[in-house]
């Protein structure tokens, strides 16, 4: 096909891109190329972060007041749990590896397609086979289960959909380790001549580990969830105390899998924040064999601390101090990563394009976010904290101040590259500031009242609690403003952006030695890899950029 | 017309790449699945160490006879199927295609065995439930687990089937050469699904039979 | 109810809870600061254009540095972890004078059952400066007693119990919430923790209802389901002697060695077949059923009576006469 393209071609004409090739809707949905397989993630997880951004903006909107303003409890119940299950299995999990992964990886190694191009397509379709069922439970009336499904209230008392939600769920799962496959077969065997594991992009080693934890802990998910269903629709006993049943063991075994679940949600966030800002701070990162350690670490060690989601769940004092100690140990190599962004920083030539806000931004919320995560992993304060708003606010400081603020750097520092438009950068910039704005009103009032004793789950609440809850509220509709935002000046720049060039950023990295956006095949000549990554300088010319359109070569093998 | 088919598809530069790549990807796959059907085995360990004795009395009411049987049946499939890789190896053609029918006829006898093998537990009452026929109450769970094990790797192997029968369609339609890199990874999955039932036989059927 | 009913520390351990909370928030409130300043600092000093010295840093900086900050990091770290962990170890020993309150939970209330018999809904009356051990479970699926100015909670389990211990300080009324997801009506199923000083303690208990105390209710029950015809030393029934039972070492069948603490006496009737005592046939019916948690609750309060000296009052199987006046 390759060879084909290049024989056919007249010399001297523009390489289709791979927007291009094949206009119908059936060309999109039977595609194979990785990139336009990026965009059909890309549309399907836009839809459902707005899906469960409208269920929580109705939850916040009720929580104005005490005593409820429009909701029953039970509509409240479902509305708090489905905004979980689908902002973390339908939003976040896919997030960047499934849109920014996929577009990228093969280019950033210099391939032309992932390993297995028909796994991939296939596995955005288990993706929508899974939202199908979530959408089913959810236009049904919904689960009331939280998004953690303990038993044994979701086998045996909840009211709601938990079998079509837990199905979802499960099938969801499946698209998420096709696409781990992937990647690790991907990374392992078509990288460029010349690209040695140690000068790949930070990005791609995000991608490597992200992938390995999919593959290996999502099929713990999907195998306590399968015993939940089975429990519910047949009555068996295994996690029914009243048979010897233990209901504790499916926190156990779903822990097992969502605590590295965060870590596949963080995971590609700090590899798209380690390409953005060396671009922007135009400087290498500073300290890649560590940062790359460092994403090896957080991804083994996450596989150890599950229990402690668990505290309080009625597991031994020593339990609690090995998953205690094991918490903290984990946080060391977080750490690190923060120091070595910072110091990227440091006799940079700084620019304050959208991205670099958006990742300084990711710095500055991931620490908070962080830091806060000593404070759970300490028995005592946990035990306080524990199911109270203070842990929302947490994983909300990782998760959304984290990984959607390093998703907005990614979005708006490949939008060229991907789509061939620039954006506004005035409203993008006006965008970075009013989510980091509204971000902290919405969440850092949660840690207050969480510390004071405000319980998580909560339809009705004590009075005490009403100015912080009112504040919390407030700052979701900025926020919420502030995510409407880029769908509007991103939907403008499709017709009237200014055409962008290969490399607008004059970054580094081999996707930005292919024309924007890229030809089907990605590379007319592959490339070969002789520089160590992040090859930034003084001078604004990175060495070895090619802005103009890439050469053909005569005679070139694939 | 056999040479102008070429197993090699994009985006791999040459066919060894490909057939390596095809290895790190089953691989990968099937350690996915061990830690799919590792959390089952979790549950069970679990459960078994709390209640030896409910597991004892639970244990003796599975039919030896037909895990055996079954047992005999997958291990021979997976001779079959090595004699098919071997077969499409060297190219032979006819060798390979008899092998992954033979493959699938061995591990369809099995399901078929499984189901006569089903409502016989049914018909002894053997369901978690109201009328369960055992005591204490901790035999439903061994009986929870057999079914769910026994019936996740019944879908696992009735996939295997498929797919074992459509490759060979593929191959006999002449769609892919008969060296094929798939065939590496239709193979491994099947020797997946037998290690399986290897690993079940001795926890559902030797348990309480010392 | 005021914020002082949910943020007080009204316990000594409350107290150190809030110690270690206020250290965290300072070392993270300065790591915070340090990041952040030099965020900015460097976004300034290094923005485009400005005069400030650039060029590469000299080779040996980077590594030192970066396993500097690394370690000092992970000792930091550990260090909070050290102290955090020492907080948690201190409060595992519960002292013997602690008096038990049993607490069942339920969809969508708390039941509980004061030693001397009185029993409330939603509401917990104790004594300031006087232990409590909580000991909880559920009638149906996980919750979580809350009791968030003793900085204290514990899921709260079918099928188990789980324990919660604590000496209140202050006296007052604090609130008392569920914190595990259970359903519909989660978020009000709430109560109050009543600490009162002595006088007013005393007085509340008096007003309570006249009700035996739940190891005469216990008895009760031993009799009245036919634990009796068995258990008695005159029982022709080989079954083991329950006098003095309860902490004692208990060998098993099996040949490991337990101790009789509230979970094993409660296994032991509603699964006889679990731990099976040596030397004993395993024929003990099971009274799942039978018991309901509330019953569970007085038999086993029965049974740790039977620790002091009081023998076991020597019946005929099937009598199920209560003795009366029996001490």
């Amino acid at each position: 096909m390759t060879n084909a393209a290049i024989a056919d071609a007249a010399v001297g004409t523009e390489p289709a891109s791979y927007l291009e090739a094949g206009h119908t809707l059936i060309s999109w949905l039977t595609t194979t190329d990785h990139k336009r397989i990026a965009i059909l993630y890309a549309i399907s997880i836009t839809l459902f972060f707005f899906i469960g951004g409208i269920a929580i903006a109705m939850v916040r909107l009720e929580l104005m007041t005490p005593h409820g303003l429009f909701l029953t409890s039970d509509a409240y119940n479902r509305l708090f749990s489905l905004h979980g299950i689908i902002m973390v299995w339908f939003f976040l999990v896919p997030s960047i590896p499934a849109t920014m992964g996929n577009f990228l990886l093969p280019l950033m190694i210099g391939a032309h397609d992932v390993a297995f191009p028909r796994l991939n397509l296939l596995s955005w379709y288990l993706y929508v086979f899974g939202a199908a069922f979530t959408v089913y439970a959810l236009l049904s009336g919904g689960v009331d289960t939280g998004w953690t499904f303990y038993t044994p209230l979701s086998t045996n008392y909840a009211t709601g959909y938990v079998i079509a939600a837990a199905a979802g769920v499960f099938v969801v799962g499946f698209s998420s380790i096709a696409t781990g496959v992937n990647f690790i077969a991907t990374i392992h065997m078509l990288r460029a001549p010349g690209l040695t594991w140690f000068r790949l992009p930070l990005f791609v080693w995000g991608m490597y580990t992200v992938s390995m934890v999919m593959v290996l802990a999502t099929p713990v998910l999907a195998m306590s969830l399968l015993l939940v269903i089975a429990e519910r629709a047949f009555g068996l006993p295994i996690f029914d105390a009243a048979r010897g049943g233990d209901p504790v063991l499916f926190q156990h075994m779903f822990w097992f899998y969502s605590h590295p679940a965060v870590y596949i949600m963080i995971l590609p966030a700090m590899g798209v924040v380690s390409e953005v800002i060396p671009c922007f701070a135009r400087r290498a990162i500073f300290g890649y064999t560590f940062m790359v350690y460092a994403l090896i670490a957080i991804a083994v060690i996450g596989f150890m601390v599950w229990g402690h989601h668990m505290f309080v769940a009625g597991q031994s004092p020593l339990a609690n101090l090995v998953f205690s100690f094991l918490s903290f140990i984990v946080a060391v190599p977080s750490a690190i990563k923060v120091f070595n962004w910072t110091a990227t920083l440091h006799r940079g030539q700084i620019t304050f394009e959208a991205p670099m806000l958006y990742a300084l931004g990711f710095v500055g919320l991931f620490t908070i976010g962080g830091l806060t995560g000593l404070f759970l992993a300490s028995v005592p304060i946990d035990i306080h904290a524990t199911d109270t708003y203070f842990v929302i606010a947490h994983f909300h400081f990782i998760m959304v101040g984290g990984t959607v603020s390093a998703y907005m750097a990614g979005l708006h520092f490949w939008w060229p590259k991907v789509t061939g438009r620039m954006y506004s950068e005035a409203w993008a910039r006006f965008a970075a500031i009013t989510t980091f704005l509204g971000f902290n009103a919405t969440f850092m009032p949660q840690f207050v009242m969480g510390w004071d004793g405000m319980p998580r789950r909560y339809h009705y609440y004590p009075d005490v609690f009403q100015a912080w809850h009112v504040m919390s509220s407030v700052g979701a509709l900025i926020l919420a403003v502030a995510y409407v935002l880029p769908l509007i000046y991103f939907g403008w720049s499709l017709i009237y952006g200014r055409r962008a060039p290969a490399n607008p950023w004059n970054a580094t990295g081999l996707e930005w030695q292919t024309s924007s956006p890229p030809p089907k095949e990605n590379f007319l000549r592959l490339p070969r890899v002789e520089v160590e990554p992040y090859a930034y300088s003084d001078t604004d010319q990175v060495s070895g950029a090619n802005n103009r359109m890439p050469v053909r070569a005569q005679g070139e093998t694939a | 017309m056999s040479d102008a088919v070429t197993a090699l598809r994009e985006p791999w530069p040459d066919l060894d790449r490909q057939r390596e790549g095809v290895s790190v990807g089953i691989w990968l796959f099937i350690a996915s699945e061990v830690l799919f059907f590792g959390a089952l085995f979790l549950g069970y360990t679990v459960y078994r160490t709390l209640y030896p004795e409910a597991f004892r009395i639970a244990g003796a009411q599975t039919d030896v006879f037909y895990g055996g049987v079954n047992l005999l049946l997958l291990l021979t499939s997976s001779v079959t199927m090595t004699f098919g890789v071997d077969a499409s190896r060297q190219e032979r053609r006819r060798t390979t295609l008899v092998c992954l029918g033979l493959t699938m006829l061995l591990g369809t006898a099995f399901l078929i065995f499984k189901g006569f093998e089903y409502s016989a537990d049914i018909a002894k009452g053997l369901f978690p439930g109201a009328h369960f026929p055992l005591q204490p109450p901790q035999t439903q769970l061994f009986w929870a687990f057999y079914w769910v094990m026994t019936a996740v790797h019944a879908v696992h192997l009735a996939v295997g089937v498929g797919v074992v029968g459509v490759f060979a369609l593929i191959l006999w339609r002449r769609l892919l050469p008969i060296e094929s890199p798939g065939m590496l990874g239709v193979a491994t999955y099947w020797h997946f699904v037998d290690t399986v039932w290897i690993i079940l036989f001795p926890l559902l059927y030797l348990v309480g039979r010392s | 109810m005021t914020t002082d009913s949910f943020m007080t520390a009204a316990s000594d351990y409350a107290s150190e809870v809030d110690n270690t909370f206020w250290v965290l928030v300072t070392i993270s409130g300065l790591i915070t600061l340090l990041v952040a300043s030099l965020i900015a600092g460097f976004s300034l000093r290094y923005r485009r254009g400005s005069s400030a010295r650039r060029g590469p840093l000299p080779e040996r900086f980077g590594h030192e540095v970066e396993i500097g900050w690394t370690m000092a990091t992970l000792f930091l770290f550990l260090f909070i972890f050290w102290w955090a962990a020492s907080n948690q170890l201190s409060a595992l020993d519960v002292p013997s004078n602690a008096l038990e309150v049993h607490v069942v939970a339920k969809q969508w209330m708390w039941r509980v059952q004061q030693p001397g018999g009185a029993r409330e809904i939603n509401e917990i009356h104790i004594l300031e400066n006087q232990p409590i051990r909580l000991v909880m479970t559920s009638e149906d699926v996980i919750h979580s007693l809350f009791l968030p100015t003793m900085r204290l909670k514990q899921d709260v389990l079918p099928g188990r119990y789980t324990f919660l211990w604590f000496t209140a300080t202050k006296t007052g009324v604090f609130h008392l919430t569920c914190a595990e997801y259970c359903g519909t009506d989660h978020s009000v199923m709430a109560g109050r923790l009543v600490v009162m000083t002595a006088p007013d303690y005393a007085r509340w208990t008096s007003a309570q209802p006249e009700a035996d105390d739940l190891a005469h209710q216990g008895e009760a029950l031993f009799f009245a389901l036919g634990c009796s015809g068995c258990h008695a030393p005159t029982s022709s029934i080989h079954a083991p002697d329950l006098r003095g039972i309860y902490g004692h070492a208990v060998p098993l069948a099996d040949g490991r060695i337990v101790t009789a603490d509230e979970p094993y006496l409660r296994d032991s009737i509603l699964l006889p077949e679990k731990d099976i005592v040596a030397g004993y046939a395993p024929i003990m019916p099971s009274f799942r059923g039978a018991v309901s948690e509330d019953d569970l609750v007085k038999l086993i309060a029965y049974l740790k009576s039977l620790s002091t000296a009081r023998t076991l009052p020597s019946r005929q199987a099937g009598e199920d006469e209560v003795p009366t006046g029996a001490q």
